[in-house]
């Protein structure tokens, strides 16, 4: 990428960084915009390394006003009424990012993506949501793929201790780094929704518990019209029978799905463990950058963490036949 | 794990932070918003720019300022009610001491450097408080690991290396390597341009040659009254690149089976009216401080690039220059600051200049400094990951959960599918003089070797003691400290160069030594055995300390064959990668496949990643810690000699 050097002030910020990703990555980064629907503890911390990462930009959806739920984990509102009172989460934790990094344009965008025009997504190379529906995940993803650039999708979701990452770069070339140079590589991620379509007995034998516990949620609270998270303890009845049901279906043995696991999720409901939002949006900040600088091997394409066994691992669902 | 039991553990618990910088602002953020009251932090350090892409609690504004008060106060403003306490000094003075530990329910380490993760480990062992640490460790990159009292191994059960120092005659006679280079331009050349003159300085020392070529020319560096500083400047260039590389030449024995160096002199390099001519500093450049730049002058703007022989003879002219016109103040004062621009630009073209003359490949500004400097490398996702896993493990300890205590493995690459892989801790090493109170064995000549070389070369670096007490039995040999009265303290000098069969208690074969540190509340016994012949190359301290390695067993530059030297502080090399398997392939009882990661070839020499030394630490001048980092979190531009590779390509 030849034409405009990095400042001496980018430079002089970024000497570290430039020093694990190099000069060429951090000029990518600085040309990317990004977009996130959806603010808790997770995707503020994503929000907080792409902008010390040094983006081009960095749009925040998210209407929703303050509530105890959303102050969890959210270390860029200060915890004053007199600050956060009538204001939206977005514009709070964008005032707050700016000061991350003065380089990076962070915007405040009102209204929900899932409503938004078609070609609203245009703008950006990146797009992140959490805490929307099965639906609304689904309907963005698709929205991503339609437009004639590439735009990187990524879905983030924790609950109580555990999360999942999803990850869309639809097809995928870089420069795979090798002991004896450089081979070039190709990926190619399925949409979510074909994603979660493979059937369950056609999955690796030893698939993350949390995958087919994150679908069963996702089903009951779609089918049960619920907001992401609005479950409690009272749900379990309701969800062992929806497992039985999909399970039965898919002919999976209900242990890959445990009951503990359900159980825990849902007596969380809308509550996340604070010490995993920085892992996940860790995790994902990183994919995220390994993306928009082409370097580095990208996840394919589910991630998951759970505090309980403390594993991050990634889960390969893409191929309809069995791996 | 009932859930209200954890939240009544973490809302009683107490909580010490050691280091307020990049694990540091994300574990503090998360500890406040995990349900954290009482915490204390401790970082000697202040902020600095290149702070600011990843310590996000800081701003410009806050540069200069305090980084244990800054965070503290960033915070609190998103979390009022509770309480930090930040101390902003040195976590190896006094007032830390074992009871001031013995406070705290845990203690989470965020440090960048081994000397102070020893020293807290001993502190933490003495007081029985659980430790739970964090850094980069050989190639599975970054790792938290948690240390109990007897019931896992503590820091140091598993060898980490103490800092390496080159071999004085490879810094002033064969370098081998840039990094050769740049020690030779900082250490010697810089310091003996603009350090304190009354340093001794051991540019001048010629392989094999007894004769004593340092004084005469001693003069050289001495600027006379009427040299004008391009006269100056080509006379030391031609003398420290020209002269010497030509005398050392003369040498046969030297070059019998290395490459011959060729001298350099500036009159072949650049033509007589680029000698002459100064660069283009802006007519209203007023500054004499540490942003004062030769590489701008020159026009020569990117620090990327690799320049040429010609360029880099300019760059050296050029600063010195500079130096002397603008900053003739600071010389004989100045050490090596890899803030201090024009400090940076001279060091490059120095060593550049020295690996062009070696035949070594030259390197750009950006990975000269980043050598010189021992930076490392650092982003905001790696710490926040770190951070998040420190606190879940400080929990479990919290709630005496011991079962479920993990180090856990941060990878760059997956190993079955994980990036984030847990590991159950490792009982204690019944070997370890630090938690196992094992004795010692040292080989050393007795009738040769003073208590000198044995307290610095063994006790504080090897043992990483601070304040060192040293007896034989009831016998009090040595005392380390500031606070001794001065005829106890004379008394103590005295001993110090005597060998140690003629101290006051003699020391002999089969002698016993006890050492202890009083603040780390560290003893340890030492047997000593004589021994007449030690390997000049091998063993150059002629001291052989046995017996403090994993299982007994010697591993890899620990206690042989490491290269040593009074005068020349180095930076570290590449661990070779057969080692790294060893030690990876112990680490892991679960015997993961680990050839999974990534390889690196010889010819792509790891690019050491330090930690940025901190002034403070006594492990004397600019040693530094060795970290064996292998690749960077996201292999990608990070190691110079590959980026060189392609640039080239």
């Amino acid at each position: 990428m030849d034409g405009e050097e990095l400042t001496a002030q980018e430079t002089a910020l970024y000497d570290r960084q430039i020093r694990v990703w190099g000069v060429d990555a951090q000029k990518r980064l600085s040309k990317a915009q990004i977009l996130v629907s959806g603010l808790n503890g997770t995707s503020v911390e994503f929000c907080k390394n792409i902008v010390l990462a040094g983006v081009g930009s960095l749009t925040l959806m998210d209407d929703r006003l303050v509530t105890e739920d959303a102050l969890q984990a959210n270390f860029l509102i200060p915890r004053d009424e007199t600050v956060y009172s009538g204001r939206s989460l977005s514009e709070l934790c964008c005032e707050s990012l700016r000061d991350f990094n003065p380089m990076v344009r962070v915007l405040a965008e009102k209204g929900d993506l899932a409503q938004c025009e078609i070609d609203f997504l245009d703008k950006f190379d990146v797009v992140v949501v959490t805490g929307c529906s099965l639906k609304t995940k689904i309907e963005i993803n698709e929205k991503c793929r339609k437009r004639a650039k590439r735009i990187a999708f990524y879905a983030i979701e924790c609950r109580d201790s555990c999360g999942e990452i999803f990850v869309d770069l639809q097809n995928y070339t870089y420069a795979q780094k090798k002991s004896d140079g450089t081979a070039e590589c190709h990926l190619s991620y399925p949409r979510l929704e074909d994603a979660i379509l493979i059937p369950w007995r056609n999955l690796p034998r030893k698939v993350s518990k949390l995958y087919f516990a994150m679908r069963v949620i996702e089903k009951f609270e779609l089918s049960e019209g619920r907001n992401p998270g609005e479950l409690s303890n009272f749900d379990l009845p309701a969800v062992l029978k929806l497992r039985k049901e999909l399970c039965d279906a898919q002919s999976l043995n209900e242990s890959h799905v445990p009951e503990t696991l359900l159980e825990r999720i849902l007596v969380a409901g809308p509550m996340l463990y604070p010490p995993v939002c920085p892992i996940l949006g860790g995790i994902l900040g990183q994919e995220v950058i390994k993306a928009i600088s082409g370097k580095g091997d990208p996840l394919k394409n589910f991630f998951y963490f759970d505090a309980a066994d403390g594993k991050g691992v990634i889960e390969d669902i893409s191929n309809p036949s069995s791996i | 794990m009932d859930s209200d039991s954890k939240t009544e553990a973490i809302k009683r618990a107490k909580v010490l932070m050691v280091g307020a910088g990049g694990i540091g602002c994300e574990l503090l953020k998360t500890l406040a918003l995990s349900g954290f009251q009482d915490i204390h932090i401790i970082d000697m350090d202040t902020i600095e720019v290149s702070n600011l892409n990843r310590q996000f609690l800081f701003r410009q504004s806050h540069v200069g300022q305090s980084k244990a008060k800054v965070a503290r106060d960033a915070v609190l403003r998103f979390m009022p009610q509770i309480c930090i306490t930040p101390y902003h000094a040195n976590v190896k003075d006094p007032e830390f001491n074992v009871d001031f530990f013995k406070k705290f329910n845990v203690i989470l380490n965020g440090l960048d450097n081994l000397d102070a993760r020893r020293h807290v480990n001993r502190l933490c062992l003495a007081a029985e408080v659980p430790l739970v640490e964090s850094g980069t460790t050989g190639f599975l990159g970054q790792q938290v690991t948690v240390h109990i009292k007897g019931r896992t191994e503590c820091y140091e059960c598993q060898p980490k290396p103490t800092p390496k120092t080159y071999p004085v005659c490879t810094i002033t006679s064969t370098p081998l390597k840039f990094v050769h280079c740049i020690v030779w331009a900082k250490d010697l050349l810089f310091a003996k341009l603009f350090g304190d003159r009354n340093q001794e300085n051991d540019l001048f020392v010629h392989t094999g040659d007894g004769s004593d070529s340092g004084k005469p020319t001693d003069d050289i560096f001495e600027r006379g009254l009427d040299e004008v500083p391009v006269q100056y400047g080509r006379k030391i260039y031609d003398h420290v690149f020209g002269y010497n590389i030509e005398v050392a030449l003369a040498n046969e024995e030297t070059w019998k089976n290395r490459r011959r160096p060729r001298p350099i002199f500036l009159g072949d390099v650049l033509p007589e009216k680029l000698i002459l001519q100064n660069g283009n500093l802006e007519k209203n450049c007023l500054t004499e401080d540490l942003s004062l730049s030769a590489m701008s002058s020159l026009g020569l703007n990117n620090p990327q690039e690799i320049w040429s022989l010609a360029e880099n003879s300019r760059l050296f002219l050029e600063a010195l220059r500079l130096f002397i016109e603008r900053r003739g103040k600071d010389i004989g004062s100045l050490t090596f600051d890899k803030d201090d621009q024009l400090a940076v630009e001279f060091v490059t073209a120095a060593a550049n200049i020295r690996a062009s003359s070696f035949g070594i490949p030259l390197h750009s500004l950006f990975d000269a400094k980043g050598i010189a400097g021992n930076i490392v490398h650092a982003v905001a996702t790696t710490n926040a990951i770190i951070a998040g896993l420190i606190v879940i493990e400080a929990i479990k300890v919290l709630e005496a959960d011991f079962q479920n205590c993990r180090m856990t493995y941060c990878l760059e690459h997956p190993c079955q599918k994980m990036l984030l892989m847990p590991i159950e801790p490792f009982e204690a090493n019944k070997s370890c003089y630090v938690c196992s109170e094992t004795p010692l064995l040292l080989e050393v000549n007795t009738q040769t070797s003073t208590l000198r070389d044995f307290v610095d070369k063994i006790v504080k670096n090897k043992l990483g003691m601070s304040f060192p007490l040293i007896m034989q039995g009831a016998t009090l040999i040595f005392e380390g400290g500031d606070d001794l009265e001065e005829d106890v303290a004379a008394n103590y000098a005295l001993n110090l160069d005597k060998v140690l069969t003629a101290l006051p208690a003699p020391v002999t074969s089969g002698s016993m030594l006890t050492v202890e540190d009083l603040q780390q509340e560290l003893s340890c016994h030492i047997n000593i055995k004589h021994r007449e012949e030690f390997d000049e190359e091998k063993e150059p301290d002629r001291m052989v300390l046995l017996g403090w390695t994993t299982r007994g067993k010697e591993s890899q530059g620990v206690s042989n064959g490491d290269n040593t030297t009074a005068a020349i502080p180095a930076a570290p090399e590449a661990i070779n990668k057969s080692e790294e398997v060893e030690v990876a392939a112990e680490i892991s009882r679960t015997k993961r496949k680990l050839s999974e990661m990534s390889e690196t070839t010889e010819d792509q020499e790891t690019f050491q990643i330090l930690p940025d030394t901190d002034a403070n630490n006594s492990m004397g001048p600019q040693e530094v810690e060795d970290n064996d980092y292998d690749d960077d979190l996201m292999v990608l531009d990070g190691n110079p000699e590959a980026s060189k590779k392609r640039r080239l390509q």
